[in-house]
């Protein structure tokens, strides 16, 4: 694979409104012709740093770069970036046509380099035949696809979108999604999306940026941040999982023993990481990953009733509840074995299946041991 | 059966609740303006109204010698709402973009004196740009003048009257305008590759049309009307329609000819409403007040 050059370097960048800290310390580095996709809940900070590249928001702290070149005091036409808007903010008083040469207008292009590159941007798109029409005559999808002629006609090197398909109803995002994702290949522009839809984002991206409350949680490939979620926010952000605090009471090898409140279980320690006995973690297993039997399995001890049942088209979920309450999902293909509502079941999983967090709580370990406790 | 008692049983409610604002609409709107046009029809003996149909009041409204106070009315008219734009545009956009409290002391200082009597405020200029008047006074005392200058009953001081009365309805609703205008139509403008200016002149200026346009009509016409501003700041000399009706009402005791000017200037009214919704304006705009 040949080496990858980056075009957009966020280096260590702060963004403070006020009072609130919203985006803090991030390094990101965003490579050429790749998918990126920034993923959060609301508030998150995704749409400031998309918002600071684009050059509609100035960085507190951090410095900000595109192709190599420091961008934080450009106006955003000096950058070579574009933006897809939330809203689409197509112009209502101009048409179609209007709207997708406005870019080139600017720019003082050549009239017939302009009609030649908006008919090639409608075809593009799929909207030849609409150059006389008016934004509010178009449906939202069309809209959608005018709003990206209008900026991939200015040849950006990196084309931004903040949730550029929120608007639209469940059929036609998918849609939307397949296309986008065609058009980012066929053109080979770098994109970077903005979006709080966790299925969006496993769909469409090379790679995701998770964030949570302004940091940068995981940034990694769909596969990776689905089955190896750095942190609990991951773990639950993307996915369904149980999440279990535990304890490592033994070590063999790259083997656990696990403590959890109600009881014993197995996991995979992560090459890498050191652990420290009775250190507390997270584990995080995903329910299709959760299995059942009878009896015991060799290094379980969870019991658990099954509560409900729910179908989900072709997936019946099992909610079992164990000894302190907590709700354990399991979930199976309907032409699996799943176990019966009020019977009682024991619960394992293969260690390798979970993914062990290290939890804040460690540092309350430290606290607890490093404090002299009175006496001499 | 069933049909007519739910009729019924939603009239009576329906007449109560609408009733007052009919009743008022009825009294002092329709009544009022049906009174002019009638008049407008009846001749005049020269003290009294008398009941005979003509149609010489329309015809006497082309006459040679009024037609000089039409030009002078709609002179003033146009350059008090150009004033109106050039000034009312930027305290509009700045209130629209400012923040919520710098947004409430600019509504306020706007509105207060708006609440005052327009006399009261008239007079005042009076008194600062009289002969005697702070405004001479102090050219003089700084040497760049050796005897007053006439600056007020001037055409100046009526057109500076007429902006300082009419401002806030060019105002409000270019504030309305501007207010509603989605700041990313700005930024998409300035991401494709437009300066504030471009900016301002390809969406700005289009979106926020039908402000300046609603404005207008409010200025344009009362500009027309407003006989005290000519009476107090040009001293009389200046004659406009609204001085003419008035005097017709008064002096002149010639209520037909009175009422068939009004006729012309709602008239008028009517046309300009028409072309604002007939290109495209949001009648919404217009009730800002």
């Amino acid at each position: 694979m040949e080496e990858r050059k980056a075009i957009v370097e966020i280096k260590n960048v702060n963004k403070i409104f006020g009072e609130n800290h919203v985006v803090h310390d991030l390094d990101l580095t965003i490579y050429k012709g790749e998918f990126l996709t920034m993923l959060g809940p609301s508030g998150c900070g995704k749409t400031t740093i998309l918002r600071m590249i684009g050059g509609f928001e100035e960085p507190t702290g951090g410095q900000i770069l595109v192709e190599g070149e420091r961008v934080e005091d450009k106006e955003p036409f000096e950058r070579n970036v574009n933006t897809v808007f939330q809203s689409y903010a197509l112009f209502p008083h101009m048409n179609i046509w209007n709207n997708v040469a406005y870019g080139l207008k600017m720019k003082k292009v050549k009239k017939e380099e302009i009609s030649r590159q908006v008919a090639e941007m409608l075809q593009l798109v799929r909207l030849n035949g609409f150059e006389k029409r008016y934004p509010s005559q178009l449906s939202g999808g069309q809209k959608q696809r005018v709003a990206i002629a209008r900026a991939l006609i200015n040849r950006p090197k990196v084309l931004l979108l903040d949730e550029p398909l929120g608007a639209l109803d469940l059929k036609l995002r998918k849609e939307m999604q397949l296309e986008l994702k065609n058009l980012q290949k066929k053109l080979g522009i770098t994109f970077v999306y903005v979006t709080h839809d966790q299925e969006e984002a496993l769909t469409m991206s090379d790679r995701i940026a998770v964030m949570n409350q302004g940091y940068l949680d995981q940034l990694d490939t769909p596969e990776r941040v689905y089955e190896k979620p750095a942190t609990k926010f991951v773990a639950d952000f993307i996915g369904e999982s149980n999440i279990f605090e535990a304890t490592i009471s033994h070590m063999t090898g790259d083997t656990a023993s696990i403590g959890l409140e109600v009881g014993n279980a197995l996991c995979l320690l992560e090459k890498g990481v050191s652990y420290s006995l009775s250190e507390m973690v997270y584990a995080c297993v995903r329910p299709e990953k959760v299995l059942f039997s009878a009896g015991e399995a060799e290094g379980f001890n969870i019991k658990g009733v099954v509560k409900e049942q729910i179908y989900v088209g072709n997936i019946i979920k099992s909610n079992i509840i164990i000894a302190n309450g907590q709700m354990v999902i399991l979930s199976r293909l309907d032409i699996d074995e799943v176990p019966k509502v009020g019977e009682a079941v024991n619960i394992y999983w293969n260690p390798d299946d979970v993914v062990l967090m290290k939890s804040r709580g460690y540092q309350i370990h430290h606290v607890i041991e490093n404090a002299s406790l009175g006496g001499d | 059966m069933k049909r007519s008692y739910r009729a019924r049983n939603k009239t009576i409610p329906l007449l109560t609740t609408v009733s007052p604002v009919a009743i008022w609409l009825i009294l002092l709107v329709a009544a009022p303006l049906l009174y002019v046009l009638f008049l407008s029809f009846l001749s005049t003996d020269g003290y009294n109204v008398v009941f005979l149909f003509t149609l010489d009041n329309y015809k006497n409204l082309f006459n040679p010698t009024y037609l000089e106070i039409y030009a002078n009315s709609f002179l003033i008219a146009f350059f008090t709402t150009a004033i109106c734009i050039l000034v009312g545009y930027p305290f509009a956009y700045h209130m629209a973009r400012a923040g919520k409290r710098k947004k409430t002391v600019m509504m306020v200082m706007l509105m207060v004196p708006f609440w005052t009597n327009s006399l009261i405020r008239l007079n005042g200029w009076k008194t600062l740009l009289g002969k005697t008047g702070f405004v001479n006074t102090f050219l003089q005392n700084l040497g760049i003048i050796r005897e007053p200058v006439e600056i007020l009953y001037t055409r100046g001081a009526v057109l500076l009257g007429m902006v300082y009365i009419l401002i806030p309805y060019m105002i409000l609703p270019l504030f309305a305008s501007i207010d509603k205008l989605d700041h990313s139509f700005l930024e998409a403008s300035n991401d494709l590759g437009a300066n504030k200016v471009k900016t301002f002149l390809h969406v700005t200026l289009p979106l926020t049309f039908a402000g300046i346009f609603s404005g207008s009509i409010m200025i344009f016409i009362p500009s027309l009307g407003y006989f005290f501003v000519s009476d107090i700041m040009g001293g009389g000399k200046s004659q406009l329609i609204g001085n003419l009706i008035e005097t017709q009402f008064k002096a002149g005791n010639n209520w037909p000819f009175g009422a068939s000017l009004s006729m012309m200037l709602i008239f008028l009214i009517l046309i300009m409403v028409t072309v604002y919704k007939k290109s495209g304006g949001d009648m919404e705009d217009l009730g800002v007040m």
